[in-house]
Parts: structure tokens; sequence; C-alpha cells
């Protein structure tokens, strides 16, 4: 661990004295503090109950630089047309890295903004909002991962979406790897986002994530989402991160009264993923909708861990994770929902569907409900196996071929999940990406 | 056209898990005809009904069928589907994230393609279901549903023959649709299926019910016992059977 430790200090040291230096103080305090937790903490192992699953070995035994963002060529308009669903105003980041030229969400209507964080840290609109909420629901002191991304804030995406201000639109917000690696190692970046819909707002927003060319790479992702009393936020996540690149993440939300929000998570790229969401239902009345789709093959190994607290009475939470699993593909889900004392009348619903393509393909699910309270309505159900022979036959009999009535049953896994989407644009893009990516596997599968 | 052998059974044995099921059953459909098939529970009937659909699990150890004079048990379910034979299950099957629309679509355009018609785009299949659905007294959001999933056991039946009147088979063999349904719903059955009898089909109830024959009046009525047939006849068999249940003819059968 010192080794890694020195390395990631040392990186540290040079980022604050390099452009990283110029944060407000209280953001500085924050920094210092989560590299020292990240040095306490250490990357974790097998042995550890929350990571039995998926060794993170390939991150803790190579040489991880600071990506400084990308060095030569920028993406093309093209490359982020490609990577993005193209389907509203659009903020841009390589690398972790603002993009200005590339982003397009100059044009919001008044009381909406989205854009770089670095823009707004020190002073500005919105510097007010950021302080009050940026790591202040991440909880770095529990996450080695989050400490070390919370070190590094410098820049990221934030969206603010005033006091009853209504968007249609989708904003996006589009995290490209370079996969340029430096002089010492391959590279990490640090995408930070913050989303705040204050009373009464309704948005959508895209997070994209994706990677400009093959290669070992590091993406370690942290978003934060606050949605206010009666506001309701739909937050699509599209992980399409490459082939041989390497995702950790984790998503915080905390929800006021009567909110909603829909967290929907697609992910189908990269070659190891972690993916950690924390919900908060921390006002009466407020409902999560936590929708989430893996399609995976090959080697990929994918771990989900999702926790949703309800801590306030009258809340509802229904979770439902779907998993397609090709050739030796791994998929880990582990539902945690914890009903706190006085949080009575919640009504909380966790399924997780594991479809398994071939016989080398590996599903765990583990549910873990930790229930105080006496008058509440918890459900939860997990399934991990191939497609079943009686709906095969029915559709046989419909007269479809084998082959089709598979393709069919394959995609009703990803059909179950994206018709819990609401905005009808992003759910026909995503249908889009779903199908391509369950035809280009059918002669391997 | 009319009165030709469209179903010819012979001495179909049948076993599911290794047990023997159907023990030489003899059955003849006509076009033009509707045959009901009665029995005790256990006798058979599902077994035949699923033989003839092709269902993987049974396995045929003697006997033949030929279905328009030819050999039915070498063809896959999917073939038999595309020559036009259709199974209501008892037990219809849910599909999860499959809308109604998108399944019965599938469904006709795979027949289609077979038949070397052009394939029908979401649009025009709308249009053309719009009719069927007022048949079975349904709204179009039942189509944007998932296939059977969270539907009501009579909502499943229904669903069965909607898609019976959508497919408009040659051969339909009915597997106790009328179980579990209230008397409107029975009704709502019986109508479609007298609504699409027409010379060059035919239809064959698998039922318990004596209700079902008040609304469609067979050709002819079977008994189906310990796997045989052991007793055809006129429609006035099914009301003898409403009033002296089925002992009878076991005696009878053990007699013989």
């Amino acid at each position: 661990m010192t080794a890694i430790a020195d390395r990631y200090l040392a990186e540290f040291k040079a980022f604050t004295g390099n452009g990283g230096g110029s944060a407000p103080a209280w953001l500085k305090e924050i920094r210092e503090n989560a590299i020292a937790r990240f040095v306490e903490l250490g990357f974790p192992t097998t042995k550890q109950e929350e990571w039995r699953f998926t060794s993170v070995a390939p991150i803790a035994a190579s040489p991880f630089a600071l990506a400084r963002g990308p060095r030569a060529s920028l993406p093309t308009a093209a490359d982020v047309e490609r990577l993005s669903l193209g389907l509203g105003p659009r903020v841009v980041f390589v690398d972790g890295r603002y993009q200005a030229q590339l982003s397009t969400a100059a044009s919001l209507p008044p009381g909406a903004s989205a854009g770089s964080l670095a823009g707004v840290l020190g002073a500005g609109p919105g510097a007010d909002v950021v302080r009050e909420h940026l790591a202040r629901h991440a909880r770095w002191q529990e996450s080695t991962f989050t400490a070390l991304n919370t070190a590094f804030i410098a820049d990221g995406a934030f969206v603010h979406v005033a006091a009853g201000v209504s968007l249609d639109r989708p904003i996006e917000i589009v995290y490209l790897s370079s996969g340029q690696a430096a002089a010492t190692g391959p590279a990490v970046s640090q995408p930070r986002t913050l989303i705040v819909l204050d009373a009464g707002a309704h948005a959508t927003i895209v997070e994209c994530y994706g990677a400009l060319s093959a290669g070992v790479y590091w993406a370690n992702a942290v978003t934060e989402a606050v949605v206010g009393r009666d506001a309701r936020l739909e937050l699509f996540r599209v992980q399409r991160e490459g082939t041989e690149g390497i995702q950790v993440a984790t998503t915080h939300s905390r929800q006021e009264r009567d909110s909603y929000l829909a967290l929907h998570l697609v992910t189908l790229g990269a070659a190891l993923a972690r993916h950690d969401v924390s919900t908060v239902l921390d006002g009466a009345g407020a409902e999560l909708i936590l929708n989430g789709l893996y399609l995976l093959s090959g080697a990929q190994h994918v771990d989900h861990h999702t926790v949703i607290d309800h801590a306030q009475p009258n809340c509802a939470s229904h979770e439902f994770f779907n998993g397609v699993l090709a050739e030796r593909a791994h998929g880990v889900f582990n539902g945690r929902i914890i009903v706190r004392p006085g949080a009575q009348r919640t009504d909380s619903k966790q399924t997780n569907n594991n479809l398994l393509l071939s016989t080398e393909a590996r599903a765990d699910s583990q549910p873990q409900l930790e229930i105080y309270a006496d008058d509440v309505k918890c459900t939860h159900g997990s399934t991990v196996g191939p497609l079943d022979e009686t709906q095969l036959y029915y559709l046989r009999s419909r007269g479809l071929s084998p082959e089709a009535a598979r393709s069919i049953l394959t995609y009703g896994f990803g059909a179950e999940i994206l018709g819990r989407m609401r905005h009808a644009d992003v759910r026909a893009q995503l249908d889009r990406l779903v199908r391509e990516r369950l035809g280009g596997r059918e002669g391997g599968a | 056209m009319t009165n030709n052998v469209l179903l010819q059974v012979r001495d179909l044995h049948a076993t599911v898990e290794g047990r023997e099921i159907l023990r030489g059953v003899d059955l003849t459909v006509k076009t033009g005809e509707v045959h009901a098939i009665m029995g005790p529970n256990g006798s058979g009937k599902s077994t035949l009904a699923q033989v003839l659909a092709g269902h993987p699990a049974y396995a045929v150890t003697a006997g033949e069928v030929l279905y328009e004079g030819k050999d039915l048990l070498t063809m896959t379910p999917e073939e038999r589907a595309r020559a036009g034979v259709f199974l209501a299950f008892q037990y219809p099957v849910a599909i999860r994230g499959i809308t109604n629309a998108y399944f019965l679509r599938a469904a006709v355009n795979a027949i289609r393609k077979h038949k070397g018609v052009e394939e029908l785009g979401p649009v025009e299949f709308m249009d053309a279901l719009e009719e069927k659905l007022k048949v079975i007294g349904w709204d179009s959001s039942y189509l944007s549903r998932p296939v059977n999933e969270g539907f009501s056991g009579g909502e499943k039946k229904r669903n069965e023959i909607l898609q019976l009147a959508v497919l408009d088979p040659k051969l339909a063999i009915l597997d106790e649709t009328d179980s579990g349904l209230d008397i409107d719903a029975v009704k709502t059955v019986a109508r479609t299926v007298d609504q699409l009898r027409r010379p060059d089909n035919a239809t064959v109830l698998v039922t318990h019910y004596y209700r079902i024959l008040t609304h469609i009046e067979p050709d002819v009525v079977h008994v189906l016992a310990g796997g045989r047939i052991v007793k055809s006849g006129g429609k006035e068999l099914a009301l003898e059977l409403e009033e002296k249940g089925y002992d009878w003819l076991r005696e009878e059968a053990t007699v013989a």
C-alpha cells in the first residue's frame, strides 16, 4: 500500500502545486482531508465483504498517472456525436477537463445552467450552491475511490436548475477518455458531476461515458444529485467505456420532500466496472425509481452495489436491475435497502433478473434488507438462469423461429428496463443502443 | 373445399417424463367442423393438445398424425404454426418486456414471411389490429402491456383469443380456454370462434364444461378417458355428460 499511497500523494502534491491550487479554501480543506482518507483506506481487497466478487487488482497493481487532459488532437464533433445521444445541449469533458469548444449548453433558459465546475468554484453565479453541495453528499470518508476523486476535484460538470424551472430537452454531460497514457503509465481521470434541482424544478439529464480509443485507462467518477422539494429529475447514465477501460463510479442522490428521482443506468462498456449507487430518501413522500440494465459479453466484469436509504416516512422506491450475460461475462448485483426507524409506510420493491446466454457466464445477486420500522411494504426477488424453455416454446408455437424467439426474449430483458424510462427521445436512443448491442452479439453468444 | 380431412390422428401414444398419457387416440377432423373433446381430469386432453402443437416435453411413442395429409409430428412447433395450427394455451406464458403489440406483429410477420407475403410495419399492423380488438372487447391499452404480465386469468385467456383472431389459423385447438372465465367472457370466446368459423378451417375445443357448447354448437363431441377416445357422438352427448358425469363411461370402457 505504501508505494501506491506515495504515488498518489506525489500526484496530489503536483496537482495542488499546479492548476489545482486556485481552489477556494473550503475545497482545499476537503481535498486535503480526502487524500488523507484515501491513504488511510487504501484499495479494497476481495477479503472485504463489499468487494467479495470484484478484484481491483488491475487498479492497485498498475502505475496509473493522473490524466493531464488531451495532449494532441481533440475529439472531433463526430466523436462526440457517436458517444453522446445528441438530443440536447451538452457539456463535454475529455479526461475530466471541460471542452468549451465542444459544448453547447450556453443557451439554456433563464434559471438553468450547465457547464464547467471549475468556472464556478470560486465566485460567480452558482458558487454558493456549489459550496453548499459539492462533496457534501458523496461520502468520501467511507469510500477510498470517492476519496480519491474528491482529492483531485478541479473541474467537472455542474448543472443547476432553479426553483420552478422546467426543462423539456435533456441536458447531456459527456465524459470521454482519450486513452492516452502518460509517460509513467496509463491514465486515470476523475470525472466529477454535481446536479442540483431546486424546489419544483423539472429536468432530464444524461451522463454519457465513452472512450476515444482502445487501450487501458481508468475513469474514477463521482456524481452527486440533489433533488429539492417537489422537484422531478430523470437522470440517465450511459456507460460505454472502452473494451480495455476500467470504470469505478459512485452516484449519490439526496431527495427532499415529495420529490421524484428516476435513475436509469445502462451499462454496456468497460472490461471492469464497479458502480456504487447510494440514494437517500430524505423527505416524506419522495419517490425513487432505480432502473438498471447491464449487457455484457467477452470477459467483462460489472459490479453494481446499490443502497436505498429510506430515512423518512411515506416514501416509495422501486428498483429493477436486469442483466444479460454472454460468453464469459460476470455480473454482480448487491442491493441494500435500509428502512430507518420512523420511516413508516415505506413502499419498497427490488428485483434483479439475470439472463445467462452461455454456460460460462456468471451472475451473483444479493439482496440485503435492513428494516427498522414496522409499518412497511418491502419485497425483493432475483433470478439467474438461461432462457426459459416454456417461453421459447410459446413463441415458437406462434410461428417464430428458435433464433427469433431467443432474440425477442433476450431483448425483453432490456425492453423491460427501457419501458420505465419516461423521456421518449432518450428512451428511443437507448433502445437503439440496446438493439445494436444484442444484435451484434447474436452470432457469438 | 368442404369436408376435406384436415387432421387425422391414428393410434397416438405419447409420454411425458416417462409416463404414458395417450394410449391410442384416434381422431378425424374435417374442414368446416367444430369438435369438442371432453373428459375427466387427467384423461390426457391437454397432452393431446400439446402434442398436436409440438411441445418438446412430450414424446410420441407410437401412432401418426396427418395434417393436410402431411406428417405433423416431424414438423417443429414453428412449422406447424406457419402451416396454420394454433393452440390456445391453458396456461398462457408471460413474456417480460415484450409488449403484446410487438409480440403479435412478430408472430404475424413470421407467418407472412413464410408465405412470401410482405411483412407489416407497425402502423399498418395497428390498423389491422383495431377491428380484432373490438371483437374481444378490448381497448388498445392491452397492446402496450407486456405479454400476459400481470394479466388476470381471464385476461390471459382473452389474449389467447386475440392471438387466434389475429393469426386466423386453419386448425384452432383451444385448451380449456373457457375454464375460469365468467359468463360474459365465455360468450366473447364463443362469439370469436363462431366468427372465425369457415368452410376451410376447423376448431377443436378441449373443455370441461357444457356451457361453452351452448354458444358454439359442436359437430362432434368426443370423450377422452384413460388416454383414449372412448365415445364420440353429436352435440347431445355433451348434454348427456353434463347430466350423468363421466363415471358411466369409465365403466363402459372397462367392460369393453
